[in-house]
This record gives structure tokens, C-alpha cells and sequence, in this order.
């Protein structure tokens, strides 16, 4: 097949704009993973300075992991059934819920950060524990979840199948457990994907919450950046990638049905 | 039956709403009255506009949000529109690679454009081999340019796909066989087509602009943005009205832009359609 001209010089640009993105990682990539960075590759690959990570900020990537769960498993509590109840009734009163729920995500993270050091700083034992930085990620993940859902229930008359299945005799909350949740699984899914990656990189809230024990994985990121060596801040990276990439494949595969549907929505 | 099932559907969407109250509305409201109760009182918050310090760091951020943002819409919408409507030999992968960065924090792209044109940078690596210099700017308004179009790019462009894809091609076939020209068929057909997700996705990464900390935090620039303004005053200033005054002023900036965005896309959606 030929090609026009132009389709050469856009995909050119489109290459262009891809290196720009991606040139940067590979270099961190090769800095974290090399003897001296200055001296360029020639001075040889190592893992050392991934060991030198380890020792130092282990106790930050455990903290992301489970704080990213604990987001999670609250966003799913919490959000999930406020999804149902706006998608079973809309209405005025719903859409103003939906606007109040997803909110926080129009305002930028430093705000959200000081509110709540302002308002709840002054409850010592909530402030140092990782408890408050649950908090900020809930209120900054939870309108992906509602939405995500929100979205995938929308697309589609779950009323009917509810309503048949209530003429069965089923009730409430064998009705939500039995039809809507399965049916609703590709929002949870997707939602629960974004959930996870955006609490792992959530850096500007977290690093106004933070105590020195509440060290996340982006915290100890700006942290090394400002005060190791090259080598460490990319290898403290490299490990951020490896972690991170599996949920971003894991999106691009399941998250694609939701936001088809959004678009029709 | 009915009476029954709402008193459910309330249960199930109470905790929702009192996480929204006790750690959001709550603690925003809060912020609202410490920003107006400081040793400056309700001056506070008009300090943004008085204060030439203030003022002069919300302007550079606003200017450099909109340049941002008209930068990362033009690169992006060549990009979005080429890749919805070619289909080539490594095309999902572009995608891929081209979606990558969303799950970066602020930091992580600060650090990226450090490895472009930092002190050891790579762009410094290329112009000293060919004799100019070493050129270094991502400290400087350059580099924090470069940066939040980093970020902006990957946000952008699954929208701009996503309207590409509904775009008529009969519409510019038309255009084309009635004469006119690549040029007019991009102002006059893809354009006004593409004009909802411009201004979504615009406002979007607009907003992002405005509030974002992380990347700035990172390069530690000369130019100070708003949110390293409040940042310092309320850490090493203990300034804590000031800092409350002026994230409200950013808050509402962002808010406003985003609700505004909305009318204006819903606006030209209906008049589309």
C-alpha cells in the first residue's frame, strides 16, 4: 500500500513525540544499573546500587504496597455500592452525590493536603500514623472508582435483570451480590487498576501528610533525588518501573472496556 | 417494597458521603476560614492580587499552564488524530508507549527531565559533542516547560483518539473533492469535530498545570510556581493563613476551569449534534 507524504512526516512527529517520552526512562533505566553514570556505561553494569535502594527505602516500597491495598480495599467498600445507588436512581439528587463524590479530583492535591493537616493535624496519634495518608488517597482514588463503575452500569439496563430476578423472589442484597456485581466486574476491575496506580505514585499529597514514618515509595523517590547520588535516585526508579508496570499493562488490557463505554455515556 | 429497597440504597451510599463530608468538605471549609483568620485577616486571600510576590508567581503559572496547555493540545492532536486514523505495523505499541508516563508522579518527571537536560543530561551530551556548549535548562522555566508537557502528553491524547474516532471521513472526503486544500480540511472539518475533547482535555491538563507540585519540587527551579509559593510559606514560613488563602484561590482556579470546561464542551457537543 502506498503511503501519502504526510503520513510519513506525521508518523516522523508521532516517533518524535515517543522518544521524547521514553528516552528519559531508558536512561534512568541504564543509570541505575550502571558503575558510574558519568563515566558513562563503559565503567560497567551493577547492581549495587539497587542493594544500596534496598537498605535504605525497603521500609518505603513495603508502605506503598499496603497503603495502595488498604486504598483499595476502602474505595471498593465504599465506592462500589455509592456507584449502584447512583446509577439504579438518577436523578437531580444523585448527580448532585456524583459531583460531590468525584470533587476532590478538580482540586489540586497540595489544597486537599493542607485541609486536612489544618483540620485533623491537631489528633497527634491519627496525624503520624499511615492511616492519615490512607485518608488523602482515598479521597484522591475513590472518584476513579465511582466512576469506573459508575460507567460500566450505566452502559447497560441492569434494572431489568434485577427486576426479573426480584419477580424470583431474590432480594436485596442477594441481588446486589448475584447480578450487579458481576455484572458491573470490568468497572471494578479497571477502577481497582487505577485505584492501585495512582495511590502508588501519589507524591502531592503524601508529601505534605507524611512523617518520617510515613516514608511512601515517591516521597523516598524526591527524598533520594535531592540527596543520593544519580546512580541511586534511578535505580530507587527502576524499582518504582518494575513496579508500576504490570499495573499499567494490566489497564491498558482491561481498562480499554470501560472507557469505551464512558464514551458512550 | 419501594420505601424499603431506598432506605438500602441510602445505606449504601452514606459512607460515601460521610468520607466526602468529615475528610473533604469538612477540612475545605476549615481551610477556607484559617485562610481568612492569619495576622492579615481577609487580606489574606486578596494578597494573591496585592502582593507582588504572589501576584507575580500566579501569573508566571498561569502563563506557563497555558502555554502547556496550547503546546501539549497541538503535539498531541497530530499525534491522536495520526494514530486513530493509520493502522500500521506497531501502532498499539506507540499507544502503549505513549500512555506510559500517566502513572508518573510529578517527581519521577521531574527526574526525567533532569535525564534530558539535566547537568549530565542528554541533550547537554549532544550539543557539547558538536561544540555548542553544554546546554542544561532544566532548571530554569524551560525545564519546568518541559516537564508538564511530559505529563500533559500522555493525558491528552487517549481523548483526542477517542473523539478522532467518531470523526466522519465522508465529511473530509467531501471537502477534499469540493477543492479544498489539507489546510481547510483541518481547520474547517477536523478541527470544529474535535472541538468537545480539545476543550475537556484542555482544561484538564490546564488544571493539572496549575496544581502541580511534584515536578517543580523536583527541578527546583528559579521560577517559583504557585503551589512551591504555598509550599514554602506554610513548611519554612509557618505562614499556615497565607498557605490556606492562596491553595483556595488555586482550588477554586482549578475548579472553575474544569466546571467551566464542561459547559463550554457540552455546549458545542449539542450544537454538533
Amino acid at each position: 500500500m502506498r503511503r501519502p507524504p504526510y503520513f510519513w512526516l506525521q508518523l516522523a512527529f508521532t516517533l518524535l513525540v515517543c522518544s521524547f517520552l521514553l528516552v528519559p526512562v531508558f536512561m534512568s533505566i541504564v543509570a541505575g544499573l550502571t558503575e558510574n553514570f558519568f563515566v558513562g556505561v563503559k565503567s560497567g553494569f551493577t547492581t549495587r546500587w539497587i542493594g544500596v535502594v534496598w537498605e535504605l527505602y525497603a521500609p518505603t516500597i513495603f508502605r506503598s504496597m499496603y497503603i495502595a491495598l488498604a486504598t483499595l480495599a476502602v474505595t471498593l467498600v465504599v465506592g462500589v455500592p455509592a456507584a449502584y445507588v447512583l446509577a439504579k436512581r438518577p436523578g437531580m439528587m444523585t448527580r448532585m452525590i456524583e459531583e460531590f463524590l468525584v470533587l476532590p479530583v478538580a482540586i489540586p492535591g497540595l489544597a486537599i493536603a493542607l485541609a486536612l493537616i489544618i483540620t485533623y493535624g491537631g489528633f497527634r496519634d491519627f496525624r503520624t500514623s499511615w492511616g492519615f495518608i490512607l485518608v488523602g488517597h482515598v479521597l484522591y482514588t475513590l472518584p476513579f472508582m465511582v466512576r469506573s463503575v459508575l460507567a460500566v452500569l450505566s452502559s447497560f439496563n441492569f434494572q431489568v435483570l434485577e427486576e426479573s430476578a426480584a419477580s424470583l423472589g431474590a432480594g436485596f442484597w442477594r441481588r446486589f451480590f448475584g447480578i450487579v456485581l458481576p455484572n458491573a466486574r470490568s468497572g471494578i476491575v479497571a477502577g481497582a487498576l487505577t485505584v492501585v496506580t495512582l495511590s502508588i505514585g501519589e507524591f502531592n499529597l503524601t508529601w505534605m501528610m507524611h512523617t518520617p514514618e510515613t516514608m511512601t515509595l515517591p516521597v523516598g523517590l524526591a527524598d533520594s533525588y535531592a540527596s543520593m547520588r544519580l546512580e541511586i535516585g534511578s535505580a530507587y526508579t527502576l524499582v518504582f518501573f518494575i513496579m508500576i508496570t504490570p499495573l499499567l499493562v494490566a489497564l491498558q488490557r482491561y481498562g480499554v472496556q470501560s472507557t469505551r463505554t464512558r464514551k458512550g455515556a | 417494597m419501594r420505601g424499603r429497597e431506598n432506605r438500602f440504597l441510602l445505606l449504601m451510599v452514606a459512607p460515601a458521603i460521610v468520607v466526602g463530608a468529615a475528610f473533604f468538605l469538612l477540612p475545605l471549609a476549615r481551610l477556607a476560614v484559617v485562610g481568612a483568620t492569619g495576622k492579615l485577616g481577609f487580606a489574606a486571600y486578596t494578597a494573591v492580587v496585592t502582593n507582588p510576590q504572589y501576584f507575580q508567581a500566579l501569573a508566571s503559572t498561569i502563563v506557563l499552564s497555558v502555554t502547556v496547555t496550547v503546546a501539549t493540545l497541538v503535539i498531541a492532536g497530530i499525534a491522536g488524530v495520526f494514530l486513530e486514523r493509520n493502522h500500521f505495523l506497531g501502532r498499539e505499541a506507540l499507544i502503549s508507549m505513549l500512555t506510559l508516563p500517566l502513572a508518573f508522579p510529578g517527581v519521577v518527571v521531574g527526574f526525567m527531565v533532569i535525564m534530558l537536560a539535566g547537568r549530565t543530561g542528554l541533550i547537554g551530551e549532544i550539543t557539547s559533542t558538536f561544540g555548542a556548549g553544554r546546554l542544561v535548562f532544566a532548571y530554569s522555566i524551560a525545564g519546568l516547560f518541559t516537564g508538564y508537557i511530559y505529563f500533559s502528553i500522555p493525558r491528552v491524547i487517549l481523548t483526542i483518539m477517542a473523539a478522532a474516532e467518531k470523526l466522519d471521513p465522508a465529511l473530509e472526503e467531501a471537502a477534499k473533492s469540493l477543492g479544498a486544500n489539507p489546510w481547510r480540511v483541518i481547520v474547517d472539518v477536523i478541527l470544529p469535530a474535535l472541538k468537545p475533547a480539545l476543550i475537556a482535555s484542555g482544561a484538564i491538563c490546564f488544571a493539572t498545570s496549575m496544581g502541580a507540585f511534584g515536578t517543580a519540587f523536583t527541578l527546583a527551579t528559579d521560577i517559583k510556581v504557585l503551589p512551591i509559593v504555598i509550599y514554602t510559606e506554610f513548611t519554612l514560613l509557618a505562614n499556615i493563613a497565607l498557605a490556606a488563602a492562596l491553595s483556595m484561590v488555586l482550588g477554586v482556579i482549578t475548579w472553575a476551569t474544569l466546571a467551566l470546561s464542561r459547559v463550554a464542551a457540552g455546549a458545542t457537543a449539542a450544537a454538533a449534534g
